[in-house]
């Protein structure tokens, strides 16, 4: 007889540590880092809400009382600050449901016909990626159906549901305006048309890859430019990188106690970038002159976040503004005081 | 006050009156489901439907929703108003058989056929519930929940509500849950007993205890000219 085996042990990995309560919990997409709900939140006082993340530095977001606040006295904001619940947490947590009816005159049966009412509200928390699968009457008959069953079949889910690794939701949508794309799907705002069953394979894979990488070719808004420095008129190309094929922007940023280069498209309506370091989603960051090292910040703030926008001046004339908040895509280009 | 014309007769009532409570007031019938008068009017049966306007620009209205207007022409009963209400009816019939006010409406407007799918559902989504939760009870523990075929009515995440206080009033108010028919499965859509004089409370033999709204109903009425 061999020796009794010893009850096998299993790698140390990180325990998840659930907080359940009303202090907080676990669940839901971390606001920092934008991934698995392994992050735990707590509340704080002061309507905020903090996020114990394993990747980054603790962080806060707004909580419902402080989204409430905003939209004190005003009739018939209850579905603004669902969607400011949503934006934040990916889903809306049945906790905040109760908070928000306690926090505005909203009761709790009007706060949840609401939110069960729109489609784009969801109770269940959703994954990384949406994918919406259109099977209106158009999208319908030319085989919308299925296209949503091989999705389900690759992500092994049904519609509405979400993958264990909280990486795809599903669902199916009843039109969304596209109908001469049909039959089209939609993953995170970025549009598939013909879809059939073959191409869904590669749709997976492209989200999985970034969807951000577009494709350039045939696109004639896209063109490059040529920036420099406001302040010293340097010019930040930087040649020996490119990316999408043109030579990059360089500037230096710093966020938290990070510092590092940032390389950016030079495209005008690319958004691709690479980074020394990984920046949080949603996190505004400084950027600085790689040679004269003065910040680039102009007085201007974002049309989409209020966040503060970055001033580059355009070779030939004019200058463009980008947002400095990480994930949003708000910009100006300013051609003589002509904005477009 | 406003001055509008109610089948022809020229009347005058309040600004601010209903065609339904005007209709009513000067003696016009118009059926109701989800009417109450101590609860605000919703729209929501489609029963008292009536006509407004005049020829190509006529059009169906609720009557308990629609305020009059001066000069406003309503008929209560034209052909098509007495059409709508039918298939109204008829619908309410195909989802909810068992409820005898339903049941009672049938046989008054003279509903012979139910023509649709059949359907055993417990609600009928009038609302008459939730408003009076909210606007008699003081309470708001109940509601409408999601939209189109899965709308239902219910506390939030069907859980018992901190709200309620099981006073009962939504069961009190209910027309399908409140009053069975005496069929508690019709077999057929329309139970027609009450109109067709074959009376379930006349074959079985304590019909004391049983309710009939019928007015008048037709079995007591004989089983009263016997005695």
């Amino acid at each position: 007889m061999g020796p009794i085996p010893t009850e096998e042990e299993k790698p140390a990995g990180r325990q998840r540590v659930s907080k359940p309560g009303k202090e907080g919990g676990v669940g839901g997409i971390c606001s920092t880092c934008n991934q698995a709900a392994s992050c735990s939140y707590r509340l704080k006082n002061e309507g905020l809400v903090i996020w114990e993340c394993d990747l980054y530095e603790s962080y806060e977001t707004p909580g419902v009382a402080k989204i409430a606040e905003k939209y004190e006295g005003k009739p018939g904001s209850v579905i603004s600050i669902l969607e400011e619940i949503q934006a934040t947490y990916g889903y809306l947590p049945p906790d905040m449901l109760k908070e928000l009816s306690e926090a505005t005159d909203y009761s709790l049966v009007d706060v949840y016909g609401a939110a069960t009412f729109y489609k784009s509200f969801s109770l269940k928390p959703r994954g990384k990626y949406l994918v919406s699968v259109c099977l209106g009457t158009a999208c319908h008959v030319r085989g919308g159906p299925a296209v949503a069953k091989e999705f389900e079949r690759r992500l092994g889910i049904r519609a509405g549901e979400t993958t264990a690794d909280k990486e795809f939701t599903l669902e199916t949508v009843n039109c969304l305006g596209a109908c001469a794309l049909g039959p089209v799907v939609v993953v995170e705002g970025h549009y598939f048309p013909q879809v059939n069953p073959e191409k869904v394979e590669r749709i997976i894979d492209r989200t999985r890859e970034g969807l951000d990488k577009i494709e350039i070719e045939g696109d004639e808004r896209i063109f490059p430019i040529e920036v420099s420095c406001p302040r010293c008129n340097h010019s930040l190309m930087d040649a020996g990188h490119l990316i999408d094929g043109y030579p990059s922007i360089r500037v230096t940023l710093s966020f938290g106690h990070t510092h590092g280069w940032l390389r950016m498209s030079s495209l005008y309506g690319s958004y691709n970038v690479e980074s020394e370091y990984e920046i949080p989603k949603r996190t505004i960051v400084n950027f600085f002159c790689p040679y004269c090292h003065a910040e680039l910040r102009a007085a201007t703030a974002c049309p989409e976040c209020q966040a503060p926008m970055v001033p580059m001046i355009v070779h030939g004339g004019g200058i463009v503004l980008i947002c400095s908040r990480r994930g949003c895509k708000g910009h100006m280009l300013d051609f003589d005081g002509a904005n477009i | 006050m406003v001055k509008f014309t109610l089948n022809g007769l020229e009347v005058e009532v309040e600004e601010g009156t209903t065609i339904l409570e005007a209709a009513r007031f000067f003696g016009f019938p118009i059926p109701t489901l989800c009417y109450n008068e101590a609860l605000s009017p919703y729209g929501a049966c489609r029963l008292c439907v009536v006509e407004i306007g005049e020829g190509p620009k006529a059009k169906l209205v609720s009557s308990c929703t629609y305020r009059v207007e001066e000069g406003l022409k309503v008929r209560t009963a034209s052909e098509r108003v007495i059409k709508a209400r039918k298939m109204v009816i008829e619908l309410l019939l195909a989802s909810c058989p068992q409820s005898k006010i339903i049941q009672d409406l049938a046989s008054a407007h003279d509903v012979r056929r139910q023509r649709f799918k059949q359907e055993y559902e417990d609600c009928i989504l009038c609302g008459l519930c939730v408003r009076m939760c909210e606007e008699q009870m003081m309470a708001k523990a109940i509601g409408f929940r999601e939209r189109g075929e899965r709308r239902s009515i219910g506390t939030p995440f069907d859980i018992k509500s901190e709200e309620c206080r099981l006073c009962g009033g939504c069961i009190y108010i209910c027309p399908a849950c409140q009053l069975r028919c005496t069929y508690t499965e019709p077999e057929e859509a329309i139970c027609g007993g009450c109109a067709n004089i074959s009376v379930p409370c006349v074959e079985k033999e304590q019909f004391d205890d049983m309710m009939c709204y019928m007015e008048p109903c037709v079995a007591c009425e004989i089983i009263d000219s016997e005695k």
